[in-house]
């Protein structure tokens, strides 16, 4: 499968944004200036990245407590991170007007329904955004994206149930990062596979090298296009690992060095990086200076977040009904 | 005596229970091997009673509420650790269809079972991870529910929940939790029945109830409103069920005035049922109406302007003290 030119270029100044997001906001929290828990997703980009570039904007998807990637890769490069950035500094300006910050950073007008803090939820959420596009014949797409601990949920299966049943257009995303906090996958599952979950519900059941944008890409292109002809779910998992602990603070101990090393070695950006330089669609000058303007644009997000006021207390009162 | 945090309680009063009883085990997520428990509350235990006694399961409340009950009901003692008890939505069926057991079935079966879970706002973790379901769960029968606001009351009250041959359901406010400041305790073992409020401060002219981390707000306008010649008694009834009902009576009978301090929306909270009874059982010694300090009925927000407002502190309760005086 051929991908444009510019689509590749557009993967990888959107997983180039994604980690100087996450890195930024790594050192503004640690500074204390962000309040509240912030889990970052540097490490996985390729995962958000390599599936939102399959999607249109009037597609849905469902993020994680772990999810500025899946908002800022389901917006698209031509949208600002300031509202964003903003948000998680608790300001007025934010894109949840202060009331989600880090943990639940969405926004509809771009597709994402919700970032949701309450794990496995979002498979049944998802389910009935895939409802309502079956219901009115759109062809519209939804992503659930969930990491591994949200496999055990029993939400997770009441969700793919009912979306494998009625055919929905449902995608389940796993990004495989082997931890749920401290707790490893296969120590609180009998599962060596865990497609194999996919069984259970007689839908394609994918795992792929979620390191990998090309992979992600391809793997979640077949399953969109399978849920926009009304074929049903698709399960994937993109097998990948975090850089940082579960939240900021959190040592991870729990974590070998030898695989905290392994995972800094897979870094999905400079080996997209290196591959376009091969395929001849980048070169190292372009690269670099992808990194600068998206370093550009983030340290103005930034300022932008911090000359914003706080919001109005009496803005507590609002948006409690339609 | 010895002086010991809030967290330090809740370690302590859970080891000696296992110490003392093997038929407790813990069942939850990140309580053993690397965590013990998201804020630590838990450590060292697993080194002490390992992998069958502190279970670590998946994400899972349904299967870990649902499993505590089932070995409750033959003969275990289970302490299910739900985490925030913004989580209990998702093991709903358990809490309230499911702890009836005794006397669905004729009360052949009893469930010697405690329930700890994080509540309270405080940190700017927004709504899925900040809220005190105190009216929530009074509203279900057949369960205790107990909320300290001290590291002595923490421990001896644990203690009695995790004896206790009934569900109860044990509050840890996040706050208190993560708070270094100590009280001091007895070095010997002691308990506190569930069921008897204490009183964190005499005073004669208001009557001030107030519920885990607000009992420390309380005390703090209390300081502040004596400096004004005002003398405020805060109550703290530690557990909302069973409630000790008597000691916010006898309180209001000699003050004459009732104010309710509860971080929670003010419909449907513990504080409208606090106020209910006084308004039933004392109504004659009342000399002004009876006053809800609590949040506004709407989520909670994640930014700590907001946040701040959203949440009960000293000068609300300072002005609806000033409104009936
Ligand atoms: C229902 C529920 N139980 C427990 C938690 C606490 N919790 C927050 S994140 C997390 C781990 C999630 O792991 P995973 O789904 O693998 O996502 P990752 O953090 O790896 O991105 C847990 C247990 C929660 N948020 N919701």
């Amino acid at each position: 499968m051929a991908i444009e030119k510019e689509k590749l270029l557009d993967m990888y100044r959107t997983m180039v944004r994604i980690r100087i997001f996450e890195e930024k906001i790594a050192e503004d929290f640690a500074a204390g200036k962000i309040p509240g828990f912030v889990h970052l997703s540097a490490g996985q980009e390729a995962n958000p990245t390599g599936v939102c570039a399959n999607l249109r904007i009037d597609d849905i998807i469902t993020s994680t407590h772990r999810g500025h990637g899946h908002v800022i890769a389901k917006a698209g490069n031509q949208y600002s991170l300031a509202p964003m950035v903003a948000e998680l500094y608790g300001r007025k300006t934010g894109v949840n007007k202060g009331k989600a910050g880090s943990q639940h950073l969405s926004d509809m007008d771009i597709g994402v329904l919700v970032a949701e803090g309450i794990q496995g939820t979002a498979l049944t959420l998802a389910a009935g955004a895939a409802l309502t596009a079956k219901l009115r014949g759109t062809d519209q797409v939804v992503v659930s994206f969930i990491g591994d601990g949200t496999l055990n949920t029993g939400r997770f299966h009441e969700g793919m149930n009912m979306a494998s049943a009625w055919k929905l257009p449902l995608i389940c995303y796993c990004e495989n990062n082997v931890w749920a906090e401290s707790t490893n996958i296969y120590d609180v599952t009998n599962l060596t596979n865990i497609t194999d979950r996919a069984v259970a519900f007689n839908i394609p059941g994918v795992s792929v090298d979620g390191n990998d944008v090309l992979a992600v890409y391809k793997v979640a292109a077949e399953a969109v296009a399978r849920a926009r002809k009304g074929e049903g779910p698709t399960f994937i998992e993109g097998k990948t690992c975090r850089r940082f602990g579960h939240f900021q603070g959190d040592t991870h101990l729990y974590r070998s060095q030898e695989e905290k090393d392994e995972c800094m070695k897979r870094d999905p950006i400079p080996r997209f990086r290196k591959r376009l330089i091969e395929m001849k669609v980048l070169t190292e000058k372009e690269a670099d200076k992808i990194q600068q303007e998206v370093q550009e644009e983030m340290d103005k997000a930034v300022k932008f977040a911090l000359e914003s006021p706080f919001p109005d207390p009496e803005e507590v009162l609002t948006d409690v009904y339609a | 005596m010895k002086e010991i945090t809030y967290q330090k309680a809740i370690n302590e009063a859970i080891d000696e229970e296992m110490k003392r009883d093997p038929s407790i085990f813990i069942i939850g997520e990140d309580i053993g091997k690397h965590w013990g428990g998201s804020l630590g509350e838990l450590a060292g235990l697993f080194d002490k009673y390992g992998a069958e006694r502190v279970r670590e399961t998946p994400i899972s409340e349904t299967a870990i509420l649902g499993g505590a009950i089932g070995a409750a009901a033959t003969g275990m003692r289970p302490i299910a650790y739900l985490y925030f008890d913004d989580f209990l939505g998702v093991c709903g069926d358990e809490l309230i269809n499911q702890l009836q057991m005794k006397y669905m079935y004729g009360g052949k079966t009893k469930l010697p079972l405690t329930i700890t879970a994080y509540i309270g706002a405080g940190l700017s973790a927004a709504h899925q991870h900040s809220k005190c379901l105190f009216g929530w769960l009074m509203n279900i029968s057949g369960l205790k529910i107990v909320a300290p606001a001290t590291a002595y009351d923490a421990k001896g009250l644990l203690k009695s929940a995790i004896r206790e041959d009934n569900p109860v359901i044990f509050l840890e406010h996040k706050v208190l939790l993560l708070s270094r400041s100590t009280s001091q305790i007895p070095n010997e073992e002691y308990t506190i029945p569930l069921g008897k409020a204490d009183i964190k401060r005499g005073g004669s002219e208001v009557t001030v109830v107030a519920i885990a981390l607000m009992v420390h707000r309380a005390l703090a306008a209390a300081d502040k409103l004596q400096e004004k010649g005002i003398s405020i008694e805060v109550i703290d009834p530690r557990t909302l069920v069973p409630l000790d009902k008597q000691a916010i009576i006898d309180s209001v009978k000699k003050t004459g005035r009732l104010v309710i301090m509860d971080e929670e929306p003010k419909t449907g909270s513990a504080a409208g049922e606090i106020a209910a009874i006084v308004a039933e059982e004392a109504f004659d010694f009342l000399d002004a109406p009876i006053k809800r300090v609590c949040a506004p009925d709407t989520p909670i927000p994640f930014s700590p302007v907001l946040e701040k407002f959203w949440m009960p502190d000293e000068e609300d309760l300072i002005k609806a003290i000033n409104e009936i005086m």
